[in-house]
């Protein structure tokens, strides 16, 4: 008698099904968004041309403009290391009300939450435009845009951190009699060190970033110069600043990369 | 001394842990609380410095009531109460001294402890514990670089350097072979005993409980079934104990009790003596 060969298949019948409508699903959205945006670019067969042209226009880029870009970087540098620092002064506390575990309770955790995602879904520049009005043009408005942005990020993960964390060595720290305070210098912070240390670099190399922009809305840096240059077609300066920024993020990516290295 | 009476506790689950728990640790005399898994013995230890807060009964330590402090009054009274735990519960990013020097955190303010400038008299009672606990040399490792054995040695540390008025242990062995196991516990108990510390030790090895315990009592099903000296833990005892058996009338030599409770009967092989439960 022939016995019935062992099958075995990952998904059942219904799984396939449903996998299958989903990926549907999922072409027909980018599909109709596509026609829905009237994407399409009028003339296709100029772009090499328009790339040409420019990148004829950006060369050689302008050496000499090196020296008026010099003090805008650095600002820029200072509004990322400045927002980055402020935003983690911040964002501890707030990560302590976004953990469920550290938080005193129900509405100071929704309240963490709360900032944590009001601080998230407001880009940089919006934040930026926000606090030009407040505070006039300048790097002030940026680096406060910069920290606005980034107690979201940080108080986030470093909540999600602290929600990680042995809760026994917290328990020993309490049982010997410890106060509040303490617990947290003893029992909770050691624990997220490394993660508190690695996710404020990793943001400060994010702002960087972030803040080689914020001029485009006046709030400093080396945007501002990037916009001039652009507005008055000075394509060569353009190269220039884009060419420095990019050495600015390389540098800070390998050293961001390099200390988090570390940090054990 | 410790006087528990009626502890109560009910989980916000329904689990009723103890049942209304009734026993003292007196002198200096080490204390070894026996029984299977989930017969309330973490929870009862762990209600006495309100790690877990009771239901209903009263603790006294020495002169004071520990179920009625407020928070400022249950800190200062845990600094009387040493604890270890069975997964040592060090904080393992800290040094060995950084862990042991945490004993004395509710006599320093956040920031001294902050700073790391305890009192030098601390310093130096931490150095002579280190000593005792064979870690001499050992205070600047990290230790989440020391053996399972050498952790505990500073869990005992860091509760010893407190200078309790009693030492709290929950499953001291239970992460340990057995070799270290008795290791630790001739430790444990000889250091209580040269500083006449009481101790409450949880543990479900009974070979270890009765080789260090001056006195034993066993919990079942979160009631004591059991209380006497280990030369008293006979088989009718472990059977109430592991097993649920009734506490016979007339308890009569020789006749196998009625076993209860969830009514399995354990092979020879599974005794409790012989090693885990």
């Amino acid at each position: 008698m022939a016995t019935e060969q062992p099958t075995w298949e990952r998904f059942d019948r219904r799984r396939r099904l449903s996998r299958f409508v989903l990926l549907l699903v999922a072409a027909v959205t980018v599909v109709a968004s596509w026609r829905f945006m009237d994407t399409g670019v009028a003339r296709p067969e100029t772009i090499p041309r328009e790339i040409a042209d420019l990148l004829t226009r950006m060369y050689p880029p302008d050496v000499a403009y090196t020296t008026q870009i010099v003090q805008p970087l650095i600002e820029t540098v200072q509004i990322a290391a400045l927002g980055t620092l402020g935003a983690i002064l911040l964002a501890v506390p707030v990560a302590l009300l976004a953990a469920e575990n550290t938080t005193p309770n129900a509405a100071t955790f929704w309240l963490g939450k709360l900032i944590v995602t009001v601080s998230r879904s407001v880009n940089t520049i919006i934040w930026a435009l926000f606090f030009v009005v407040l505070f006039g043009s300048g790097p002030l408005a940026g680096a406060v845009a910069i920290v606005f942005r980034s107690i979201g990020f940080l108080g986030k993960l470093l909540g999600e951190e602290i929600e990680e964390i042995d809760f026994g060595q917290v328990e020993a720290v309490r049982a010997s009699g410890a106060s509040s305070a303490q617990i947290l210098l003893y029992g909770v912070l050691p624990q997220v060190k490394p993660a508190l240390v690695g996710l404020s670099i990793y943001r400060w190399d994010i702002n960087i970033r972030d803040s080689t922009v914020l001029g485009f809305v006046g709030a400093g840096g080396i945007g501002v110069e990037l916009f001039r240059a652009v507005n008055a077609f000075a394509w060569q300066s353009v190269a220039m600043v884009l060419i420095v920024i990019l050495g600015v993020v390389v540098v800070t990516e390998s050293l961001s990369a390099y200390t988090r290295g570390l940090v054990r | 001394m410790l006087q528990v009476t009626d502890l109560r506790k009910t989980y916000p689950t329904g689990d009723e842990a103890l049942k209304g728990v009734t026993t003292s640790v007196e002198g200096s005399e080490t204390v070894a609380m026996i029984g299977p898994s989930g017969a309330g013995k973490s929870t009862f230890i762990r209600c006495v410095n309100r790690l877990t807060e009771p239901s209903g009964g009263e603790i006294y330590l020495d002169d004071t009531e520990l179920t009625g402090l407020n928070d400022d009054a249950l800190r200062a009274a845990r600094r009387d109460i040493g604890m270890i735990f069975q997964e040592y519960n060090l904080v393992e990013r800290l040094t060995v001294m950084e862990n042991v020097l945490t004993g004395r955190l509710g006599y320093v303010s956040a920031w001294q402890a902050f700073r790391r400038s305890f009192p030098p008299e601390d310093i130096e009672r931490a150095y002579e514990i280190l000593d005792r606990v064979g870690l001499g040399e050992m205070e600047n490792k990290r230790v989440d670089e020391l053996s399972g054995g050498q952790r505990q040695r500073v869990g005992i540390a860091r509760a010893v350097i407190q200078q309790p008025k009693i030492l709290l242990v929950d499953e001291p062995t239970s992460s340990l072979d057995p070799e270290t196991s008795n290791t630790v516990m001739r430790l444990l108990t000889d250091i209580a005993a040269e500083r006449e510390v009481p101790v409450l030790i949880n543990i479900h090895e009974v070979d270890l409980a009765i080789e260090h315990a001056d006195r034993i009592v066993g919990l079942h099903d979160g009631e004591l079934v059991f209380e006497g000296s280990p030369s008293e833990l006979d088989q009718l005892g472990l059977d109430q104990v592991y097993r649920g058996a009734e506490v016979p009338e007339n308890a009569d030599d020789g006749q196998a009790p009625e076993t209860t409770g969830d009514g399995d009967v354990l092979p020879d092989t599974d005794r409790p003596l012989a090693g885990e439960t």
